[in-house]
């Protein structure tokens, strides 16, 4: 595909206020090209609004958001530099999926032709002469997919994309945006489930109030291993544990040890004559590390 | 702009409003106009031999009748402008509107020569409506329905550019008033109960009459140049604008509603 070039996107020091609340804080990232990005968080916790500044829909309080150094409204070929989805409703109900694409090829100069190659791709051919109105939420998520494809763009910012998907359009999706990102394309797409996009993305950028809590790679998220080890002189173990440099925390009738690998901990309790009840690894979930970081006791429902 | 032109000409022509509109207008207009025809024409002679009552002579008939175009089918028009700017926010599709043309002045400038031209097909199909039905009828009823005059060709273009600019001043109310239903609702108000009592008003003294001759309906009148209202009704004909006045006043009108609204709910943060 002879895309225009995929270009980084940056956030540097955005901040949204909408009036009294703080929507986003001073977030700073960059998204690059040939990775798909996670951009992760709960509810609520600013993705849309900081995605919708980005895109130049929404006015930043502070701070900036570009595309290879170009604000958005800056772009000469806004749709073919820059492929969007943002939600499953914004369409005219009684156009037609057809007619949807193509007012907005006319307005980015796109050929007419792109129009039923992109219904193609999001196998959406067979129902484009339909009013949207009648459409599935699964069916306006591959017409919103197709407005972001329409101009061929080396970027591509997906809100929620997998939001009301049956499984097998789930999978489907998954294996696009892998080709996507392949074929050396920007990919940033939001969630707030993690295990929704755990198997397509490369990088994730987690925020939580606005804020970001972590950047890095899916395998940096995952570390969060640590040893949970048991012995009849409990209190006698944690002090050993604590000497040799360990974080223990006592969990469950059990100590939780990081910093420390099994292996040592079982050395360390043989030379200090502590028989052990108990040891073993214990992997943290992904799920449990993305909540951990998000942790709101109160989880807000499905509604964005 | 030309590509944002093309994009809001399919965005009109895709969906069904504009021609359920336009055929209510053409029903309507026609309809009142055969009716006026078959009144007038018939009431003609009868009047003409009756003390006090008004007069009408057979020149000012065809005027009468045609201009029913915009003396009551203005509002059609006026309708179509604030649908097609208030139906960007009710469908929140001035998200994908803005991510293809991020330069927002531009899409309201595209919707306005789009409307105005929507507006001069509103107004030719009006006409058709009027002089379709009308013309025949006078000619029946045994009136001239001068229909090789010069004048009357004057006039139908008049009505056109009129129809035209109402689709305009529409197109301004639904960027001020961005939510459909109020716009609807004010624009109802305003030119079904609120004008006509302010022209009544006006039209009871003198200086009363030189602020209301600046109202959009009057002014509209006046561009026209007939209307059974102003026809009908000696006072309010004490006080109208130049055609080319009426014509300003109303294009003054849209483009202060599309200016205010586009510094206003057209700069809003689209959420």
């Amino acid at each position: 595909m002879a895309f225009r070039a995929a270009s980084t996107i940056e956030f540097s020091g955005i901040s949204k206020r909408f009036g009294g609340v703080v929507a986003v804080d001073d977030l700073t990232f960059t998204v690059e090209p040939g990775v798909v990005t996670g951009f992760l968080g709960p509810n609520g916790a600013g993705k849309t609004t900081t995605l919708r500044m980005l895109l130049g829909l929404v006015r930043p309080t502070s701070g900036s958001a570009t595309f290879g150094g170009s604000a958005y409204h800056e772009l000469a070929q806004p749709l073919s530099t820059v492929g969007t989805a943002l939600e499953a409703s914004s369409f005219h109900p009684g156009r037609s999926a057809r007619n949807h694409l193509r007012v907005y090829a006319a307005a980015a100069g796109i050929d007419d032709g792109r129009v039923a190659n992109v219904l193609k791709t999001v196998g959406l051919v067979e129902f484009a002469d339909r009013k949207v109105g009648g459409y599935s939420m699964g069916m306006r998520q591959r017409l919103g997919l197709a407005f972001a494809l329409l101009g061929d763009p080396g970027v591509l910012v997906l809100d929620e994309p997998s939001n009301g998907l049956d499984p097998e359009g789930i999978r489907w999706m998954r294996g696009f945006l892998r080709a996507l990102a392949d074929d050396g394309r920007t990919v940033l797409i939001s969630s707030h489930v993690l295990s929704e996009v755990q198997q397509s993305v490369d990088r994730v950028v987690i925020i939580r109030r606005g804020r970001s809590v972590f950047q890095g790679s899916l395998d940096a998220l995952e570390t969060g291993s640590h040893v949970a080890v048991d012995a009849a002189d409990r209190a006698g173990l944690a002090r050993v544990l604590l000497t040799a440099g360990g974080v223990v925390d006592e969990v469950g009738g059990m100590l939780r040890v990081t910093g420390i690998d099994a292996i040592q901990v079982g050395e360390l309790a043989l030379s200090a004559h502590l028989p052990l009840r108990h040891l073993a690894t214990e992997h943290v979930g992904l799920e449990d590390v993305f909540l951990d970081l998000v942790g709101d006791p109160e989880r807000s429902g499905e509604t964005p | 702009m030309i590509r944002a032109i093309r994009s809001e000409y399919r965005k009109l022509t895709s969906t069904s409003g504009w021609w359920i509109l336009l055929l209510i207008l053409v029903g309507y207009v026609g309809f009142t106009a055969a009716l006026l025809a078959g009144l007038f024409g018939a009431l003609g002679e009868q009047l003409a031999g009756t003390q006090g009552a008004p007069q009408l002579d057979s020149e000012s008939l065809p005027p009468i009748i045609y201009s029913t175009t915009t003396a009551i089918g203005y509002v059609f028009p006026l309708i179509l402008g604030v649908l097609v700017v208030t139906s960007e926010f009710r469908h929140q599709t001035l998200t994908p509107t803005f991510l293809a043309t991020p330069r927002r002045w531009r899409v309201l400038a595209a919707k306005l020569v789009v409307l105005f031209g929507a507006g001069a097909v509103y107004g030719v199909a009006g006409v058709l409506g009027s002089v379709g039905l009308g013309a025949p009828i006078l000619a029946l009823t045994g009136n001239d329905a001068a229909i090789d005059s010069g004048e009357t060709w004057l006039l139908l273009a008049r009505i056109v550019l009129a129809m035209a600019i109402w689709a305009v001043v529409g197109a301004g109310i639904g960027a001020l008033i961005p939510n459909q239903i109020a716009a609807i609702v004010v624009v109802l108000a305003f030119t079904q109960f609120v004008e006509p009592i302010l022209r009544f008003a006006a039209s009871i003294w003198a200086w009363t009459a030189d602020v209301g001759k600046f109202l959009p309906g009057a002014a509209s009148d006046a561009l026209v140049g007939a209307s059974f209202y102003t026809t009908l009704s000696p006072a309010a004909a004490t006080a109208t604008l130049e055609w080319w006045q009426g014509g300003l006043v109303l294009i003054g009108i849209a483009t202060t509603f599309a200016a205010a609204g586009a510094m206003t709910s057209w700069r809003k943060d689209v959420t």
